[in-house]
């Protein structure tokens, strides 16, 4: 027999935990903490799951465009007015996460003329605000554009920060009573009389926001609904129940440069095709992308030609591309869906809308609700749409509000002066680091006095880094995508273990350890995509300051290697009487020392 | 009036300039040209010969010799220059590093906590080695994000070291700022502005046990280093050492400041202009290095040459998408077609791309293609040299010492016997 010890909502079994909650969301990407978002303000007890950490499946991989529409106004019109409209709601309440860098749709003489009219025209019939520019004007915004551009359109493109918008989302929902567990696999769902009625998770680091040490601790989560938000992987959620939910993985690469040769996010203005956009983005820009369908989101090939295809692609729009230096690459993976009988050939083709399937009406299956297809632009939209759905299905008659009610850290805009002024910080660092944080610069910042910089690269400091650790634990992967650490031009070389300080002794040694291992390991990933030119000679220093200066590839507590230390110079110097006296040249500050020999 | 010399140097590291050296030792005139700020500001100041051989941990280079594959440059030079190379770095460092009286590598604790093998290390460090039992106290700056002390001393005990260690934080006398690089701490310690010396002993003096060695990290002053450890010594009643540290690196620094003395001290001049061009006799033989000066360029004439331009990390190799290159002379990396071939998925693992670099024959001369030299006067030095991961092997300012003293004398017409 089961003990049951009962602390908050969870149920502590010997043979396992057991909790309940209303609505389970499967996902932490972006549309899964938007719901859970959505959900908790309206009074749902809601839990997220996560896999890794949070972002960690596509939405922190993508290149961090917030769409005008403009992109979809010739081909898809319902889209391009869903991303104005949303453009426009989430400059309001995710201030903190956009940089308004506007966009530019460039025409080069080789591209159509008549497509070029029709992104106009469609960008006026969907409320897309659209000026035309001469190549002159637009050289003049952005200096960098080849020579030969003939034209270009202005719309309100912008960057958006997919890392800081999702936890602002999960930090507003568990603001709200919700319960995030990331680093929490769903293993299985729960079926009973034919019905989805939980899941169970197994917890990789134990239970807690990013607590390690625990593994394989499994927990049945019972939820009245269940929300399948796990995007390219909903298939596999949705299989554990006998469900086909035909998710298309579609892969794309992005490409990271070292600084930003534009201000603008800059695309082509090209019906289709690939290597067609650069997203300025904090000290960077991407390039991206591809768009090639896969059979397995967690197992696909990273080519080197597409690599070069985004370089050589997009340097023919801004020339300085070809030879600048370019810090890693990363693939994500799109969730595309369309219904079933669609049959689309070309992945490019492939509706980016989005679909609620309700498994009672189409499969018979009550209990689960799964959302696919979509993009960032729209996350807040789909999550509305989705937490309406559910609220019908639970009678919750709460509407939604998060249109108008900002996200955690873009409450204030006006707190970012006085954050600086009041911290005396030098203003650049302060500036990145109020551009990071919102409204919520003065509370992290207060905390640590004095505050040094951490990650020299991205102006990280010691608070942001203790407030990231307490919000996702001992994953310094989680602490990446909260802070920006580790994501400048070295990649972690000098920040790595200075972060993984930061978890001790809070964290033990050994797991401080561990989540620098994990750390290193995927700044290394993505670093292997750019190894020539300057990023090679990096990640060559990278590798002397981590191999030879601080001997981590051959430290014994990693290998486990005995040290037999008295095969070693201790310094002292053996005298021809056999006994042994202090090194040639020894100063007093050796006289203070008791050797074995007794002096 | 036209620039000749007996023998130019090109490239200011450890190589270049213990090859400058050992050239102007044999009576040659001898002229260094080096483009920018050296690499040993990135480098530890630890002078490593060998620490590991198929991966295992060596307790005396010279015995782990044999086990190195016959194109590593150490099999090229043989032993006999790598203790010519040493002898030649005690001559520049003198009393300031030690490791001179054995031939076994020491283990020195690093910065992130765990100890490698060293075959000289700065006076500084020698209270700290790890074979030393006498506990330790290890004292950090609270500004000092780089330098941990509990977490450092918690991952030496992970390592099993042979003494008791305790770590402890401190706030650095004064308000640094938050930026301060490790020279900012050297620097005021240096300058000792308001008895920041003394200030700093009282407060270490306050968390400190009676341990016998109080370590800190490397920033105990960069010119006047001796003293401020007088100064701690004296308040804390316990030998003082320093933990070596990434860039920019004080003992690094001081480092390169003995090898700078040395070069002076030798009459080798140094240029500090890139050299972008080269002219040969149209005989196989090198005539000029073409160096960059204000835009005009300099044809600086020499009978020999030595290329010591460093490896990936100094620009001494340079590669694009395509090709890995040496820039300055254009000799030949040997390296595979694709660039998916320079690495291995683990970071750790056994990387192809450290080990890119110039081949040569047993003279040092750089080889072409057909396996013929690039020039008949020109000898390869330190890490442009391919055939070793200097990282893996804790190999780096050895292969330099060695392969330098080896080129300089043999760019001379002197073998070493």
């Amino acid at each position: 027999m089961a003990v049951t010890v009962s602390r908050g909502r969870v149920q502590y079994r010997t043979d396992g935990m057991q909790s309940r909650t209303e609505v389970l969301v499967v996902g932490g990407g972006s549309t899964g903490c938007g719901v859970a978002r959505d959900l908790a303000r309206r009074g749902v007890d809601v839990t997220l799951v996560e896999t890794g950490t949070l972002t960690n499946g596509t939405t922190g991989r993508m290149h961090g465009l917030l769409h005008s529409g403009g992109r979809y106004a010739v081909s898809d019109r319902a889209s391009a007015r869903e991303c104005i409209a949303e453009n426009r709601v989430l400059r309001d309440v995710a201030a903190h996460c956009v940089e308004p860098t506007g966009g530019l749709f460039v025409k080069r003489p080789e591209d159509p003329d008549d497509y070029f009219e029709a992104k106009l025209e469609g960008c006026r019939a969907c409320d897309v605000p659209a000026a035309v520019l001469s190549g002159a004007e637009a050289r003049e915004r952005e200096p960098h554009l080849a020579r030969d551009v003939e034209k270009a359109i202005a719309v309100p493109d912008a960057a958006i920060d997919p890392f800081r918008l999702c936890v602002a989302n999960a930090v507003d929902a568990e603001d709200h009573g919700a319960r995030v567990e990331t680093h929490a696999e769903v293993t299985d769902l729960l079926l009973e009389g034919g019905a989805v009625v939980g899941a169970r998770v197994e917890h990789a680091s134990g239970k807690g926001p990013g607590a390690r040490g625990r593994p394989g601790e499994t927990e049945e989560i019972r939820a009245d609904h269940v929300v399948n938000a796990a995007g390219a992987w909903a298939g596999e959620i949705g299989a554990l129940a006998g469900l086909d939910v035909a998710v298309r993985p579609s892969k794309g690469v992005m490409t990271v440069m070292n600084t930003r040769q534009v201000d603008t996010v800059i695309n082509r203005c090209r019906p289709k095709g690939d290597a067609d956009i650069v997203v300025p983005h904090e000290t960077a820009c991407i390039l991206g992308t591809t768009d090639v369908e896969v059979d397995d989101p967690e197992d696909y090939p990273e080519d080197r030609e597409e690599v070069d295809r985004v370089i050589d692609t997009l340097a023919e729009l801004v020339p300085l591309l070809r030879e600048a230096r370019t810090i890693r690459s990363f693939w994500g993976v799109r969730p595309l869906y369309e219904p079933p009988g669609t049959d689309t050939e070309d992945p490019t083709d492939v509706t980016r809308d989005f679909f609620t399937l309700d498994h009672a009406d189409r499969d018979g299956v009550p209990g689960m609700t799964s959302i696919v297809g979509g993009k960032l632009t729209t996350y807040r939209l789909m999550a509305e749409s989705i937490a309406d759905h559910v609220c019908a299905k639970l009678g919750v008659r709460a509407r939604c509000d998060t249109d108008e009610v900002p996200l955690p850290g873009s409450e204030r805009p006006g707190d970012l002066d006085a954050a600086m002024e009041r911290f005396g910080l030098r203003s650049p660092i302060a500036r990145r680091s109020a551009e990071r944080l919102g409204s919520r610069t003065t509370a992290v910042l207060a905390r640590c006095d004095p505050n040094p910089i951490v990650c020299p690269c991205e102006a990280v400091t010691r608070a942001e880094v203790r407030d990231a650790v307490d919000g996702t634990g001992a994953d310094l992967n989680g602490v990446r995508i909260r802070t920006r650490a580790s994501m400048g031009n070295c990649q972690g070389g000098r920040c790595a273990h200075r972060l993984a300080a930061e978890l001790h002794p809070a964290h033990d040694e050994a797991v401080a350890r561990a989540a620098l291992n994990d750390l290193r390991d995927e700044r290394w990933k993505g670093q292997r995509h750019a190894l020539w030119g300057e990023q090679l000679s990096q990640a060559a220093l990278n590798y002397a300051l981590c191999a030879a200066t601080m001997n981590e590839d051959a430290d014994p507590a990693r290998t486990g290697a005995t040290v037999a230390w008295d095969a070693f110079d201790d310094g002292r110097v053996a005298s021809d009487d056999g006994r042994t006296a202090p090194g040639v040249g020894r100063d007093e500050t050796d006289g203070v020392r008791g050797g074995p020999d007794g002096d | 009036m036209a620039i000749e010399d007996d023998v130019l140097v090109v490239g200011g590291g450890v190589a270049g300039m213990t090859a400058a050296l050992a050239a102007a030792d044999a009576g040659a005139s001898v002229r260094l040209v080096t483009k920018k700020q050296s690499t040993l500001r990135h480098a530890s100041g630890l002078a490593d010969v060998l620490g590991y051989a198929d991966d295992a941990l060596v307790a005396d280079p010279f015995g782990a010799l044999s086990r190195l594959p016959d194109d590593h440059p150490y099999s090229i030079v043989g032993a006999a220059a790598i203790r010519a190379g040493l002898e030649r770095f005690d001559a520049v460092t003198g009393e300031s590093y030690r490791g001179g009286h054995t031939d076994r590598n020491a283990l020195v604790p690093t910065h992130g906590g765990t100890v490698k093998p060293t075959a000289r290390y700065p006076e500084s460090a020698a209270a700290g080695l790890a074979s030393d039992e006498r506990d330790a106290l290890l004292v950090g700056f609270e500004t000092l994000a780089a330098f941990d002390a509990p977490f450092a001393a918690a991952h030496l005990e992970a390592v099993g070291v042979p003494f008791g260690v305790r770590g402890a934080t401190v706030a650095f006398p004064g308000t640094p700022r938050s930026d301060a690089t490790a020279t900012w701490y050297a620097r005021a310690l240096d300058d000792d502005a308001d008895g920041v010396r003394e200030r700093l002993a009282r407060r270490v003096a306050r968390v400190h046990d009676g341990e016998p060695r109080v370590g800190f990290p490397a920033v105990l002053g960069e010119t006047h280093s001796r003293e401020v450890r007088e100064a701690l010594t004296e308040v804390l009643g316990a030998a003082v050492f320093e933990v070596p540290m990434g860039p920019p690196s004080v003992p690094g620094m001081r480092l390169e400041s003995s090898f700078r003395a040395a070069l002076e001290e030798a009459t080798v001049r140094v240029v500090r202009n890139p050299v972008v061009d080269y002219e040969t006799d149209g005989d196989g033989r090198l005539s000029a290095a073409v160096v960059d000066r204000n835009g005009q360029r300099i044809p600086h004439h020499a009978s020999s040459f030595v290329l010591a331009t460093g490896g990936l990390v100094g620009k001494g190799l340079d590669a694009d998408r395509e090709r890995v290159r040496e820039p300055v002379f254009g000799c030949r990396v040997p390296h595979p077609a694709d660039r998916y071939d320079w690495f291995v998925d683990d970071v750790y693992g056994d990387q192809p791309y450290p080990r890119f670099g110039v081949r040569t024959d047993d003279d040092l001369r750089p080889l072409g293609a057909s396996g013929r030299v690039e020039f008949e006067n020109l000898r390869a030095a330190g890490g442009v040299l391919g055939g070793y991961d200097f990282a893996a092997e804790c190999s780096g300012t050895g292969v330099s010492l060695a392969t330098g003293e080896a080129a300089g004398r043999a760019a001379v017409g002197e073998a070493i016997q």
